[in-house]
């Protein structure tokens, strides 16, 4: 597997600022994507309707804010509604529904102002008391948002006037406004509760919402944001089976769909009138080490699990090398603070039995809790693992653990567990989220004072000269010492027809990050 | 009985399951915190008797409480998934059974001709075929080669009954092929098994063409195993075809209650687990019916 000369697998390529992630990625991806530019140039075209055909889609769903943690409803709540602080598909971040934020108190405190005159579709006009019901629905000790862990930091949201908010945080955040980028965290009009009609302030009012099979919307027609909301109208179905959602685009009974299965790109890319929209994100796959509990608190044993596995033949074989190699630390490629100088760890066997031999371990006894309820291939993903760590003499046992109650009964309860992190817009909440010590999904135990130290000083600090120091001593701490081993990357792919412009290439999520109703446009 | 016992173990069945609704519901959002609030608002605290007890009183009722997942009223839920789903069999039976019993009769009455083994080759093929993967057949020759027909079968309140017809002809169609092929060896090894008996012999001898004894001497005699493999399939075309709808994204009863177990969405499993007890026994008990009223052994031990 040394030998693989892919470009998309070659890592010494030059360091991808946000700014130049766009022009990377297409070369990256070299004839594999129709050229953004090409698209970029002709004009939006106003009308028609748009058909997507959506994985991640349930019966369960629900529009309320805060139940979203899939494809599906991500992409329906931001046709309906606007979030405060949009990521964009560069990865920068630009006003929403905020006009401007200004930290004080070396961050810890923001004032957010809103923009003005914004009306919800039932006619009433966005202002502060509308946010802070909207913020305040993810938080508190009965919340049941997915955002509450992301929300977390705040202890108090104020009204200073009718279009300005006052946030208090419980420690500084200089990127705080990436916080309220969270797909869960979108503007409601105040005491709103009746989630079967919703009212939003998005391009688009819901029709008709069969959970898990179908939601169409029609635009409102007067959209604020200037250069969105093409379409007349969206009917999305739901379409879980892979094949069935290809089978779909192929045969032109919808314009667009997510997650394609990365084998059947190359089928994809013969269809003269489809593409495929490919975007590398912060998606990637960890096995995670409890690193306070034996054998995993043995550091010479966690690097030479990081040196045994085939980093390359795990990219290649579950995702075609769609995707980039990781270096066990989560922050991708895409972040204006990855660290590139630290160097990509080789699949190294001899380095791996070097280290396998200092811990002096006689039977370590290792065994990695797979399931396919983490991600689609995380059993094959194992299995690969198992034969590489076993070529450095390392016997791993597999455990393959019952889709159901994977996530209550084996993630953050078994001492080494294969699962995944979707990205994060800023690399300090990707931290936070599972690396800082109480953190709540720290899932590797990784409990490490200096660590927080440079945590809570990286979010105190705007200045990008120190923020930087500090963000890659924290990549190369997690790299060289922690628990996670993160072999690879993974791409977003979506494919559509030709004739839908404005699908752009998004490292957040699939569907632009959701955004697909507002940003797409038919061409004639 | 039969259907008490089968609501005790759909009752036991989906509280053995590992984890629970609100875990799986919150997935790797979940914090400790958020995941005790939404248990004990779907109040999973309770213990499992009292839950089950009530749940069967309000079973009888026809009331299935609400979906402890998204809220909605169960009935509500289930009824338009239970109506696509006697749709796509009712639209499938029609077609089937008159075939296969058709092709049945012809295959026995030139039993060892060239029909006979075409039919049997096929049909065995049929048979032999995982139906997801007929499924994709069809799809990849009707729908991406030939554009004939629309692979997505994505019906809704308001499409009409020609739409419908056509949106579900490649669902209809796969599920035809492989209940036919099923009822028609059935049909077949019935009719041939009655045609070695003493007085078809003696039809023989009369001077009767074969066509003749089969349709008025054989079918009669046969009809009970006949009766009974078509209920079956009639069965498994209401309570079987999770792959199939799967496929086409139809939006049938089998997709629904995968779709809740996975999400532990418990009232919504034990009504779909009921209705497909009640599918079950119902067209058993018309097997056993009709089996009853055309023979008349039966018919006189039972009066």
């Amino acid at each position: 597997m040394h030998g693989i000369k892919n470009s998309t697998l070659d890592m010494r390529g030059p360091a991808l600022s946000r700014r130049g992630f766009l022009g990377g990625s297409a070369v990256l991806a070299s004839g594999l994507i129709v050229p953004q530019s090409a698209l970029a140039a002709d004009e939006p075209v106003k009308g028609g309707n748009l058909r997507l055909g959506l994985g991640g889609g349930s019966t369960t769903d629900s529009i309320k804010p805060g139940s979203y943690n899939d494809s599906a409803m991500i992409s329906v709540a931001h046709a309906l509604f606007n979030g405060l602080v949009e990521w964009d598909a560069d990865g920068k971040i630009s006003p929403e529904l905020a006009l401007d934020w200004q930290p004080k108190d070396s961050a810890k405190t923001w004032i957010v102002s809103l923009r003005k005159g914004i009306p919800f579709s039932n006619g009433k006009t966005f202002d502060a008391d509308d946010a802070i019901y909207s913020i305040n629905m993810h938080r508190g000790k009965d919340s049941k948002s997915g955002a509450v862990g992301a929300l977390k930091e705040i202890t108090d949201v104020k009204k200073i006037d009718a279009n300005t908010l006052e946030f208090t945080l419980d420690s500084p955040d200089a990127d705080f406004p990436y916080v309220l980028t969270d797909f869960n965290v979108l503007m409601v009009p105040n005491g709103h509760t009746d989630w079967a009609n919703p009212i939003g302030t998005g391009a688009f009012v819901l029709e008709k919402f069969t959970p898990g099979v179908s939601i169409s919307m029609k635009a409102t027609g007067h959209y604020w944001k200037p250069g969105r909301g093409h379409v007349d109208h969206v009917d999305i179905t739901i379409i879980n089976d892979a094949t069935a959602r290809l089978n779909a685009l192929i045969s032109g009974q919808v314009d667009a769909i997510n997650r394609v299965e990365p084998q059947a790109v190359a089928l994809l890319e013969k269809a003269p009138n489809l593409k495929i929209v490919r975007a590398p994100g912060g998606w990637h796959a960890v096995m995670a080490m409890e690193i306070d509990k034996a054998p995993y608190d043995n550091p010479n044993l966690r690097l030479a699990l990081k040196y045994a596995v085939d980093r390359e033949q795990i990219l290649k074989s579950l995702f075609s090398g769609y995707g980039t190699l990781g270096n066990d630390h989560p922050i991708p490629r895409s972040d204006p603070y990855f660290n590139t100088e630290l160097a990509q760890r080789p699949h190294d066997p001899d380095k791996a039995k070097f280290y396998f031999k200092k811990a002096g371990l006689t039977d370590p006894a290792i065994t990695l809790q797979v399931s396919d309820a983490a991600f689609n291939g995380a059993v094959n993903m194992g299995t690969l693992f198992q034969a590489s760590t076993g070529n450095a003499g390392i016997k791993v046992n597999i455990k393959k653990e019952p889709a159901d109650g994977f996530w209550s009964n084996v993630w953050l309860k078994g001492p080494f567990v294969a699962s995944y992190w979707g990205g994060r817009a800023a690399a300090t909440q990707m931290f936070t989220s599972a690396y800082k010590s109480k953190a709540n999904w720290n899932e590797t135990h990784w409990d490490n004072p200096k660590f927080d130290g440079l945590l809570a000083m990286a979010q105190a600090t705007t200045d990008e000269a120190k923020r930087k120091t500090y963000l890659w001593d924290m990549q190369s701490m997690l790299s060289n010492e922690g628990g996670a081993v993160i072999p690879v990357f993974r791409d977003w792919l979506d494919g559509s027809s030709k004739k839908v412009g404005g699908h752009t290439p998004h490292g957040g999520y699939d569907m632009d990050n959701g955004m697909i109703c507002e940003k797409a446009w038919l061409r004639a | 009985m039969t259907l008490f016992v089968a609501s005790l173990l759909i009752f036991a069945g989906t509280e053995w399951l590992p984890g629970d609704l609100a875990s799986a519901i919150l997935q790797n959002n979940a914090t400790p915190s958020n995941l005790a609030a939404l248990r004990a608002q779907l109040g999973l605290d309770r213990p499992i008797a009292q839950r089950y007890l009530e749940w069967l009183n309000h079973a009888l009722h026809f009331d299935f409480g609400t979906s402890l997942a998204n809220g909605q009223v169960v009935i509500a839920e289930v009824a338009p998934r239970l109506e696509n789903t006697l749709f796509l069999a009712a639209y499938a039976a029609i077609i089937a059974v008159p075939l296969a019993v058709g092709l049945g009769l012809l295959a026995a009455i030139w039993q060892g001709s060239f029909l006979d083994r075409i039919i049997n080759l096929l049909t065995l093929t049929v048979i032999s075929v995982p139906e997801y993967f007929l499924a994709y057949i069809l799809i990849h020759y009707l729908t991406v080669s030939l554009g004939w027909f629309p692979s997505l079968a994505n019906v809704n309140t308001v499409t009409t009954l020609a739409q419908r017809l056509y949106l579900t002809f490649l669902p209809m169609l796969t599920l035809v092929m492989v209940i036919t092929a099923h009822m028609m060896r059935m049909t077949r090894a019935s009719i041939l098994s009655i045609m070695a008996s003493p007085y078809i012999e003696m039809a023989y001898l009369k001077g009767l063409p074969t066509w003749r004894i089969v349709i008025a001497h054989a079918l009669p005699n046969a009809l009970g195993p006949i009766v009974n493999v078509i209920a079956i399939n009639l069965a498994y075309l209401i309570v079987g075809v999770v792959l199939v709808e799967n496929v086409f994204v139809y939006p049938g009863l089998g997709q629904l209650m995968v779709d809740a177990v996975t999400k532990h969405d418990v009232p919504v499993v034990q009504a779909c687990g009921l209705i497909f007890a009640v599918a079950f026994i119902l067209l058993n008990l018309v097997a056993d019916v009709v089996a009853i009223i055309s023979n008349p052994r039966l018919r006189y031990r039972a009066a």
